[in-house]
C-alpha cells in the first residue's frame, strides 16, 4: 500500500507541476500555428504571475488577479505582435527581449511597490485560488484503489487545473473544427494564400497571439496564485523553456502537448521525489540528470530520431505582402 | 540579412539608425525609472558618472566590456551566417570546466604566460565542441539552433551544477565552485594603462584578456571580411538557396561558424574565471551570454560596433551598480530592462524608424536613398 500512496503521490505532483507547463505549451500552439515562434513564452508567463499577485493583493480578490495576469501577458504579447508582424522584425529577437524586460520589470517594479525584495505580499485566503473539493471524494476515500485515485489525484486541484485540462480539448475543437482554427493554420503553412482568399494574415496573427496571452496569463497566475502563495522573483524559472520543448516534443498537436506535458511534469516531480534515493537497477541517478532530461529528449527528437518534428512552414518568416 | 527596404547612406544604416533606436530605449527605460518614482536624468547622470568618473570606474567598465565583446562577436559570428546562437550563455559556462582542468592541473607548476595560452585553448575548443552538436544537428539533421541551442544551455547548466556541486568542489568546502586558483592561473591586471594617464586605481579585476578580446575582433573582421570561408558565411547568411546554387556547402559553412562562435563564447570564460574570481563557480557566466546578443544587434554585427557595444553594457553594469547604491529603488536588473529594450528596438523594431528616416532622406536628396528625383514609387 506504500507504493501505491507513493505511487499516487507522486501522479498528484505530476498533475501540478504540469499545469503551468500545459497552460504555456496550448499557449505556443497558438501563435507557431500561426507562424509566429515565440520563444518569449517564459517573459509572458513571468509578467502573468508578477501581474496577477499584485492584482490580488491589492485587490483582495483571485478574480481580480487573473484578469490581469491575462491583460499584462496580452500586452506583452502585443508587443510582440507589433514587433514581428507590423514591423516584420525576427522573431525570435523580440521574444528574447521580452523575456528580458519580464525578467527586470517584475523585480523592479515589485521592489519598488512592495519593498519585499522583489517579492509581492503573501497572498491571504480569497486571494488565491483554493482547492476544490469534487462531490463525493470524502465519501470514497476509504474505498480502495478508487478511493485515493479519486479524492487525491482527481480531486483537489484548485479551478485553473481543471481549466487548464480542459483547455485540451477545446484547443483541438478550436483549431481543427472551426473556421478561425483553419485559417490560422493556414496562416501558419501559407499565408499567401490566406491573404489571397482576402483575409488579412496580420490580424489572424495578432488574435492568435492573444490567444497566447491569455493563456500564459493564466499559467502565471497559476504559478503565483495557486503553486505559490505570491510572486517570488524569476519565478517561472525555464518553465517557458521546457514549454516550448514539449510543443517541438508534442509536434505542435494540442492532445500530444498534453501527454508532453505530463512526461516533463513527472520527470520534474519524480527527480523532487527521489532525491538523492537510489532506484532499483539503475542504482542512484543525480538530480541534474533527471532536471536536464526534457532537454535531452527534446534534442533527441529535433536530431530526428523520435520521429520527425516537422514545424509549421511559415513559421519564423514575416509576412510581406507582394507589390 | 535582407529587407524588405530601400537602401540608405552606410553612415545613417550605420550610425543614425542604431542611434535613434538606442535613444528610444533609453527614454522608455526613463519612463520605468519615473514609475519607480525617481528621477531618470539623475539617474543617467550618476551612472555615467560611476562608469567614467572614476578610474576605478572605467577599470570595471572595461572589465564588464571585455566579457561582452566575447559574447557579442560570438553571437555576430553565427549571425552573419544566418544562425540565431542563442547558446552563447551555455557554451561560456561549460568553457567553464575546459579553464578549471587546465588550471587546477597547472596553476602550481606553469607561470601564468604558459597557463593563459592553455586555457585559451582549452576554453575555445570546449565552447566549440559543445556548439559542435546543435550546428551538425542544423546542418544535417534540419534541427532548429535557435531550439537546440537553448536546450544545451539548460544541459550545460545541469553539468556544471553536478560537477560544482561534486567531483570539482574540495571535499572541505561548502561552496559549490572549485579551491582558487594559485598565482600560475591568475592573470596580471591592466589597471597600470589606466593609470599611466593619471587616474588612481583601487581595485579593479581589468586583466590581459581585455587585450585578447580585442585581438579577437580584429580576428572576427579579418574572417568575416577577408577570407573565403567568411564571404561564403555572409552569402549563406544572405540567402542559403543562393548559397546552395553556388556550390556552397550548407555542412562545411554552418559547422565552423558554430565552433567558432561556441570558441569565442568559451573565452569569455577566461575574463571572469582567470581574471577576477580565480575559480569557476556556480552561474559564473550570469547571463553574459544573453548581453551578447543585445551587443550584436546594437553593434550591426560589426567588431568595431561590437567593441563600442560592449564598451556601452561595461558602462551600464558598472554605472548601474553605483545607480543602485544611490537610488536603492533601481536595483542591478535595470540593466535587465534596459538589455531588453535594446534588444527589443536595436534587433526586433530596427526597421521601425526607417521608412520616416528615409522618407527624411528622399525629401533632402533622393539620390542619397538610391531613387531617380521623379521616380516617386516610395520604399
Amino acid at each position: 500500500m506504500d507504493v501505491f500512496n507513493a505511487i499516487i503521490q507522486t501522479l498528484d505532483s505530476t498533475i501540478r507541476l504540469s499545469v503551468p507547463l500545459l497552460l504555456a505549451c496550448l499557449a505556443g500552439l497558438y501563435s507557431e500555428r500561426a507562424g509566429i515562434f515565440d520563444i518569449g513564452l517564459e517573459g509572458k508567463m513571468l509578467v502573468g504571475a508578477f501581474a496577477g499577485a499584485a492584482a490580488a493583493s491589492v485587490f483582495h480578490s483571485a478574480f481580480l488577479g487573473l484578469g490581469m495576469a491575462i491583460l499584462i501577458s496580452v500586452a506583452f504579447a502585443m508587443i510582440h505582435g507589433f514587433a514581428s508582424i507590423t514591423h516584420r522584425g525576427n522573431q525570435i529577437v523580440s521574444g528574447v527581449a521580452i523575456n528580458f524586460i519580464a525578467a527586470g520589470s517584475t523585480i523592479i517594479l515589485g521592489q519598488a511597490w512592495f519593498q519585499q525584495g522583489g517579492r509581492t505580499p503573501a497572498l491571504q485566503p480569497g486571494e488565491r485560488f483554493e482547492a476544490i473539493t469534487l462531490p463525493g471524494a470524502e465519501a470514497i476515500r476509504d474505498v480502495p484503489i478508487i478511493g485515493p485515485i479519486y479524492a487525491e489525484l482527481l480531486s483537489g486541484h484548485s479551478i485553473l487545473v481543471y481549466l487548464a485540462f480542459l483547455m485540451v480539448p477545446f484547443t483541438w475543437w478550436v483549431l481543427f473544427r472551426t473556421r478561425f482554427g483553419l485559417r490560422l493554420r493556414a496562416v501558419g503553412e501559407n499565408p499567401a494564400a490566406v491573404d489571397t482568399a482576402g483575409i488579412s494574415v496580420a490580424w489572424l496573427r495578432y488574435r492568435a497571439l492573444i490567444c497566447t496571452g491569455i493563456l500564459t496569463g493564466i499559467a502565471g497566475a497559476y504559478l503565483s496564485m495557486v503553486q505559490n502563495g505570491g510572486f517570488v522573483k524569476d519565478m517561472t524559472a525555464g518553465k517557458g523553456y521546457i514549454a516550448l520543448a514539449a510543443l517541438i516534443f508534442a509536434k505542435w498537436k494540442p492532445v500530444n502537448a498534453m501527454f508532453a506535458c505530463l512526461l516533463f511534469g513527472f520527470l520534474d516531480a519524480a527527480s523532487i521525489r527521489l532525491q538523492g534515493s537510489p532506484l532499483p537497477i539503475i542504482g542512484k541517478v543525480p538530480a541534474q540528470f533527471m532536471q536536464a532530461l526534457p532537454y535531452i529528449l527534446t534534442v533527441i527528437l529535433l536530431a530526428g530520431f523520435i520521429g520527425k518534428a516537422i514545424p509549421p512552414r511559415a513559421g519564423g518568416v514575416p509576412y510581406v505582402k507582394e507589390r | 540579412m535582407s529587407t524588405p527596404y530601400a537602401k540608405l547612406p552606410a553612415w545613417a544604416d550605420y550610425g543614425l539608425i542604431p542611434l535613434i533606436n538606442l535613444f528610444v530605449a533609453f527614454v522608455v527605460a526613463g519612463f520605468v525609472v519615473l514609475l519607480v518614482g525617481e528621477n531618470p536624468l539623475r539617474a543617467a547622470v550618476i551612472l555615467v558618472e560611476g562608469a567614467f568618473g572614476k578610474g576605478t570606474g572605467i577599470a570595471f567598465t572595461l572589465f564588464y566590456a571585455t566579457t561582452f565583446i566575447f559574447t557579442g562577436l560570438s553571437v555576430a559570428v553565427a549571425a552573419h551566417c544566418g544562425l540565431f546562437n542563442i547558446g552563447t550563455e551555455g557554451q561560456a559556462y561549460i568553457a567553464g570546466l575546459g579553464i578549471a582542468i587546465v588550471c587546477l592541473s597547472f596553476d602550481s607548476t606553469l607561470p601564468w604566460w604558459l597557463t593563459f595560452p592553455l586555457a585559451i585553448i582549452a576554453a575555445a575548443a570546449v565552447g566549440a565542441l559543445w556548439a559542435l552538436i546543435p550546428a551538425y544537428l542544423q546542418a544535417k539533421r534540419g534541427s532548429h539552433i535557435v531550439i537546440t541551442t537553448i536546450m544545451f544551455n539548460f544541459i550545460a547548466a545541469s553539468i556544471m551544477v553536478y560537477l560544482l556541486v561534486g567531483p570539482l568542489k574540495p571535499a572541505a568546502s561548502q561552496a559549490p565552485q572549485t579551491r582558487n586558483f594559485l598565482a600560475g592561473a591568475e592573470l596580471p591586471k591592466l589597471n597600470w594603462i589606466i593609470e599611466l594617464f593619471g587616474a588612481k586605481i583601487r581595485s579593479a579585476p581589468l586583466n590581459v584578456t581585455f587585450l585578447l578580446a580585442l585581438v579577437m575582433a580584429f580576428l572576427v573582421w579579418l574572417l568575416i571580411w577577408r577570407t573565403k570561408l567568411g564571404y561564403e558565411m555572409r552569402t549563406y547568411g544572405h540567402s542559403p538557396k543562393a548559397a546552395r546554387y553556388a556550390g556552397i556547402s550548407e555542412t562545411r559553412i554552418i559547422i565552423p561558424a558554430m565552433m567558432i562562435s561556441g570558441g569565442l563564447a568559451g573565452m569569455m570564460a577566461l575574463n571572469p574565471v582567470m581574471g577576477d574570481q580565480h575559480n569557476v563557480a556556480i552561474d559564473f557566466v550570469s547571463g553574459a551570454g544573453f548581453v551578447g546578443i543585445a551587443v550584436a544587434l546594437m553593434g550591426r554585427l560589426h567588431p568595431v560596433g561590437i567593441v563600442l557595444a560592449a564598451i556601452l553594457f561595461g558602462m551600464l553594469y558598472q554605472g548601474g551598480a553605483e545607480l543602485a547604491f544611490e537610488m536603492p529603488a533601481i536595483s542591478r536588473d535595470m540593466i535587465v530592462i534596459i538589455q531588453g529594450l535594446v534588444i527589443l528596438f536595436a534587433g526586433a523594431l530596427e526597421h521601425m524608424f526607417r521608412p520616416y528616416i528615409q522618407a527624411l532622406f528622399a525629401s533632402f536628396s533622393p539620390r542619397s536613398v538610391g531613387m531617380e528625383a521623379v521616380k516617386g514609387k516610395g520604399a
